[in-house]
């Protein structure tokens, strides 16, 4: 029990650590970067005194080190501060655009693992054969190809020339306006409200920029599982199995496989929160109002609140992520418990 | 274990699992009746697909940047507009009339009778003194606009003032030319806005600034039904406008990426793009089924030449720089669409804008200038510039005609804000980049390249001039002169003759002016782009 204690302080004293530093650096970074934020807040053309005024009122005419403390005891009472371009809380703010991001990162992911994980199992079964091959080559595609190509190319084929997929954005112009708030999940609130229209319509804006970024991550998630199978394939038991007579697929899922899994959740937990932190270029793209586009948009205005608020909450879901890796590598893995 | 039977296995695997997978997919790209039967957009909506990003308050007291201020001329209206057509002409918004004192130090407005805010309340000069009031009460970035004028909180209160319900008056503490005045009226911070909707939602005195930033109480052609930032914004027509839109709403969409805009816009899905750039506008250009609206906006396209810098402090440097770039050639390969050549000041369609251009490449005289001033062998210096295109290409274009008589440039490139700020603290050597006029009144650009009464690093009077430390007596007596003429004739001409002294003799080389298309679907009419992010879209209708 004591241990068990101890265990968990330790773990909280690392991820306080963590934040911590994060904390410091995306401040510094924020401060030291050579754009005074005042001139986001009140435009170029402000007079003089607006400008320092404002600056005041902003606190930026203090110390590094008292901004710096301010801000961290702020933080401390849950107050992230507030975006000078949205004038909202950043709280409010990212309540707002990290669901967007969510609801695309998830399905993503959810695609990209369905279709990966097994191609990978494939692949590695089939080494060297023309399958492979070609597993290899579309998944090279996947990881070279910059993505606003692929985002543009998509938008282009499936959007202008075939019509299939509706346009940027997340619903269409007629469902504008009629989905009201709820968990700011545009699918769970249309279906919330019995609007089965919007949902789908929901939906159908979600497909290209999930298939954008599902198709990213597969390629990742195909040639890691890939190796990790070829790596399990050489193992001794698999060569008893086999040499015990069993299917191969037995020996694949039953045998090679759980091994694999191990390895896979921390790559899947990987993917996942690069996903969470939502894809900037994509976003852009499909004109999507999550994570990314906000921190672009308040980066380049040195919009300096929601950076460090969008950081730290990306920040905690990294190690989130992390943490449920690790509790899962227990149930995963009997040597561990 | 052979080889085929070993695919096998997989391949029934596989197959079962692709065919799941396959057949939920069905119903998801075959969905395409449900698109076609709105692929155009509702005769009575316009859809505008446009970058909404930097958009900060709806509330027209606060907001200064130009996609909040157009929602502004189409939400609320002002005391008086300058006339689309003949910009040195005032007409009358809200004020039916009005009259300037013999002395130039008062003007009294007669409010319109029939105007009504969107809630259906007529306007009346008490709401007209609260909004003006209340932009000088708040102090936000616009508010310099009408606190230039002298009114300070304390003050404000009786030097506008309604003393009827159909009658306005402001006292001036100087004599003041009425142009200058109405002018500066006639801005985004002019706005009227209903005193009893916004001061009902007041709260800690912020007379209801919180609350206006994303609503609106005006009485302007259309009014706001929802801001979602990053998202969209949705306008209403008002019901209760004297000039009915035949548009019922317009939906602007955030479309950041102009190659999306444009594809929407071949589309269908949206009715207008305002985003597109050279690239996107080439496809369309010659095009039947699209509409370009252009028109030039109050944005050049400058050199500054920072004085701190001994050899660019000559003259004869400024003028060798002048004459040395390559206009036409700038704007033809690089900028075609999007700018066009202007080297005054003023920007072309502000009342009293010198459009000569009498600058043009000319190596021989520009070496000719260097000689002069004593730098035959040329010099070093650095540039920056923006980092986000065409920028870079016009910097590349400067860089080797300036090469050309000895200069040699290395090119800086950097975020815009950080360019500026960069600027803002004097500590660059050359800077290409872009400047644009507050209000609609020559001295907004007069006071930025011309007036600097206090040269040193902590100024309080810090314009566009004051950043590359330039000073000129003539200059800035002569710029005061122009504003305080209370002749509107008269004022033009020494605003002319400003401009053409400027324009020889300053450190700054003004380029391009920046134009604004917007590409409309040929069914599309009425659209109008402000010279001063004042277009309005009431005229607008779709066949």
């Amino acid at each position: 029990m004591n241990k068990r204690l101890k265990a968990l302080a330790s773990l909280l004293a690392n991820v306080a650590l963590t934040l911590l530093g994060l904390a410091i650096i995306t401040f510094l970074i924020g401060r030291v970067m050579p754009v005074d934020p005042v001139l986001a807040a009140v435009g170029d053309n402000a007079p003089h005194e607006v400008v320092e005024r404002i600056r005041a009122e902003m606190g930026l005419d203090q110390p590094l080190i008292v901004q710096f403390f301010r801000y961290l005891g702020q933080v401390f009472h849950g107050d992230f501060g507030v975006s000078i371009l949205t004038k909202n809380a950043v709280t409010t703010d990212i309540a707002r655009f990290f669901p967007a991001t969510i609801e695309l990162a998830t399905a993503a992911l959810i695609l990209s693992m369905l279709i990966g994980v097994p191609v990978g199992v494939w692949a590695a079964v089939r080494q060297g054969s023309w399958i492979d091959q070609t597993i290899r080559v579309i998944c090279l595609a996947g990881h070279s190809i910059p993505v606003f190509v692929l985002a543009l190319l998509a938008l282009y084929v499936f959007y202008y020339l075939f019509g299939i997929t509706p346009g940027p954005g997340r619903q269409s112009v007629i469902y504008q306006d009629m989905v009201p708030q709820i968990t700011g999940f545009l699918t769970i609130d249309s279906l919330l409200e019995g609007d089965y229209d919007a949902f789908w319509d929901a939906l159908r804006h979600m497909a290209q920029p999930v298939f954008v970024l599902a198709y990213f991550s597969m390629a990742y998630i195909t040639r890691m599982t890939r190796a990790f199978m070829l790596d399990a394939m050489r193992g001794e038991y698999v060569i008893t199995a086999r040499a015990k007579g069993l299917a191969l697929r037995t020996v694949i899922w039953r045998h090679a496989f759980p091994n694999v899994s191990v390895q896979l959740v921390t790559v899947l937990a990987l993917t996942y929160s690069g996903l969470l932190s939502g894809s900037v270029v994509t976003e852009t793209v499909y004109s999507w109002p999550g994570l990314g586009q906000y921190l672009t948009t308040s980066l380049k205005n040195a919009d300096m609140n929601p950076v460090v608020g969008a950081t730290l909450l990306i920040g905690a879901i990294c190690v989130g992520l992390n943490l449920i890796a690790d509790l899962l590598y227990r149930q995963l893995d009997p040597r561990v418990r | 274990m052979k080889s085929s039977s070993k695919l096998r296995g997989i391949m029934t695997m596989f197959t079962r699992r692709t065919f799941l997978a396959g057949s939920a997919a069905i119903p998801f790209f075959s969905y395409t009746s449900l698109l076609d039967a709105y692929a155009d957009t509702p005769k009575d909506m316009l859809v505008v697909a446009q970058q909404l990003d930097n958009m900060t308050s709806l509330d027209p007291h606060e907001g200064f940047e130009g996609v909040g201020t157009e929602m502004g001329s189409n939400i609320y209206q002002r005391l008086v507009r300058a006339n689309r057509d003949k910009p040195t002409e005032i007409d009358g918004d809200l004020a039916e009339s009005w009259k300037a004192s013999e002395d130039g130090k008062s003007i009294t407005f007669k409010i319109r009778k029939e105007a009504k805010f969107s809630s259906g309340n007529q306007v009346t000069a008490e709401d007209a003194a609260f909004s003006l009031q209340r932009a000088v009460i708040m102090n936000k970035t616009p508010a310099f606009i009408i606190t230039q004028f002298g009114f300070d909180k304390d003050n404000v209160a009786s030097a506008i003032k309604a003393t009827d319900a159909g009658t306005l008056v402001i006292t001036l503490a100087e004599p003041t030319s009425p142009s200058f005045l109405l002018y500066c009226l006639s801005a985004n911070v002019g706005s009227i806005v209903e005193k009893k909707a916004v001061m009902a939602q007041e709260k800690d005195g912020d007379l209801g600034n919180n609350w206006l930033r994303n609503n609106s109480a005006g009485s302007g052609f259309f009014s706001l039904r929802a801001w979602k930032p990053s998202e969209s914004v949705m306008l209403d027509v008002n019901p209760h406008s004297l000039y009915k839109s035949k548009m019922k709403r317009i939906i602007f969409r955030h479309i950041v990426d102009p190659s999306a805009q444009l594809l929407m816009l071949q589309k269908g899905d949206v009715d207008v793009a305002r985003n597109l750039t050279t690239e996107q506008l080439r496809v369309l250009q010659n095009d039947a089924n699209y509409n370009l609206v252009s028109q030039g906006v109050a944005t050049l396209v400058v050199i500054s030449l920072n004085q701190k810098n001994s050899n660019l402090a000559k003259p004869e440097v400024w003028q060798a720089v002048k004459w040395a770039l390559d206009y036409d050639g700038i704007q033809k390969n690089i900028v075609p669409l999007t700018h066009k050549v202007h080297q005054s000041f003023l920007p072309g369609g502000y009342p009293g804008a010198v459009m000569d251009k009498p600058f043009k490449r000319d190596v021989a005289k520009a070496k000719e200038l260097m000689q002069k001033a004593g730098l035959a062998d040329g010099f070093d210096i650095a540039m920056d510039h923006y980092a986000n295109q065409p920028y870079p290409d016009m910097a590349q274009a400067i860089q080797a005609n300036l090469a050309d008589i000895g200069i040699r440039v290395k090119l800086q490139a950097a975020e815009n804000r950080a360019v500026l700020t960069k600027m803002r603290a004097r500590q660059h050597e050359v800077a290409l980049t872009a400047w644009g006029a507050d209000y609609f009144d020559p001295h907004t650009n007069a006071e930025a390249f011309c007036i600097n009464p206090d040269n040193s690093d902590d100024s309080k009077r810090r314009t566009f001039c004051w950043r590359s430390a330039y000073q000129s007596k003539e200059m800035n007596e002569a710029a005061e002169t122009a504003l305080r003429e209370i002749d509107a004739t008269k004022r033009i001409a020494l605003y002319d003759k400003l401009q053409r002294d400027h324009m020889d003799n300053s450190p700054f080389t003004i380029l391009l002016q920046s134009v604004y298309t917007a590409a409309c679907r040929k069914n599309v009419d009425g659209v109008w782009i402000g010279i001063l992010s004042n277009g309005t879209y009431e005229k607008v209708v779709k066949a």
